[in-house]
């Protein structure tokens, strides 16, 4: 049971990895392209713009929470989550 | 051109993998013994085989949306987070990848490890073995997958496993030119364009998949690959604009 966790957990971060929003917002995204080529739609830009627009909200958390790490002193052990191995 | 792209994408993302393999490797049998290490990298290369044999021909056999839709989408979310990584470390905000430290952080747990001074180490070192066979087994588990998506959405299975040997011969020969950790491969850079080229793909085929129509056909994947670069590098560039901000703001 503990090596299949084990198995599963590596398949988790090595596609999932460190942001799971990421791959929620793909899921979110091909779904609503799906649907919009077979309603006869130009579904092309939806995809790449979506793409574009999910990374950058990622990273911009990324950012803003390094940030706060730099200005405010760190009040427990968490720290930053980006220095964390992740 | 197609071809090219896919050859050149799956032997990038299996160049970054097999290079962290090699480093376990070289730091278990720099330090207790090459036999040992070695018979580790055979099982679990022949573990891979088997693997590979048991999974690959199944992809054939499905229907060529539904692949490219469901392969597509597990490689923009893979893709997305190498080239997450590759942009926070290229902004500054996470620290660069560094073989040197893993070479040395694995040598320390070697010596660490259970038979680790010369004199009391058996013939057979299981730990050495088990050390070697895990790191190039798991690594190699994700290069298995890297050929299989690639080649299986292709049709072309043939050729992302030639990319992937052309990658083990090439990081190989590094390696034992080198003998000490790849740190001289600029990594960041690798798994940048890497980060690129997967996302990139993961886009086109997930588009082809959902029943998308591109303008110009496959074409159009070097437009993809060109808007992922330009969003790529924007993001960097904001983020090192802002993380002077902060310095100046903080100091």
């Amino acid at each position: 049971m503990r090596r299949l966790s084990q198995f599963g957990r590596f398949w988790y971060d090595f596609v999932v990895g460190d942001d799971w929003t990421i791959a929620v917002a793909v899921v979110v995204i091909v779904s609503i392209t799906y649907v919009a080529a077979h309603a006869g739609a130009g579904a092309w830009p939806i995809l790449p713009i979506g793409v574009a627009a999910a990374l950058s909200v990622s990273i911009g958390r990324a950012a803003s929470s390094h940030r706060r790490d730099l200005t405010e002193p760190p009040a427990t052990d968490a720290g930053n989550p980006i220095e964390q191995g992740r | 051109m197609h071809t090219f792209l896919l050859f050149a994408a799956a032997f990038g993302a299996s160049t970054v993998e097999m290079v962290e393999a090699l480093t376990i490797v070289l730091a278990v049998a720099v330090t207790r013994g090459w036999r040992s290490a070695a018979a580790g990298v055979v099982a679990a290369l022949a573990g891979l085989a088997v693997i590979v044999a048991a999974f690959g021909p199944a992809l054939a056999s499905l229907p060529i949306s539904t692949l490219r839709l469901a392969v597509g989408t597990i490689l923009l979310v893979f893709g997305l987070q190498w080239l997450r990584k590759a942009i926070l470390r290229a902004g500054g905000l996470k620290a660069l990848h560094d073989e040197d430290a893993i070479f040395a952080a694995e040598v320390g747990l070697m010596r660490a490890g259970p038979g680790g001074s010369t004199s009391d180490r058996p013939a057979h070192d299981w730990y050495a073995f088990t050390v070697a066979f895990k790191g190039v087994f798991l690594e190699g588990l994700e290069v298995a997958f890297i050929v299989v998506t690639f080649g299986g959405t292709q049709h072309n299975v043939g050729l992302a496993a030639a990319a992937a040997a052309a990658a083990l011969v090439v990081v190989s020969l590094v390696g034992v030119v080198v003998h000490a950790p790849l740190s001289r491969v600029p990594e960041n850079t690798l798994k940048f364009a890497v980060g690129v080229m997967l996302s990139s793909f993961g886009i086109f085929w997930a588009g082809e998949g959902a029943g998308v129509s591109w303008p110009g056909s496959d074409a159009s994947l070097l437009g993809v690959i060109a808007f992922v670069l330009v969003c790529s590098f924007g993001l960097v560039a904001l983020l090192r604009r802002s993380g002077r901000t902060t310095r100046i703001a903080v100091a």
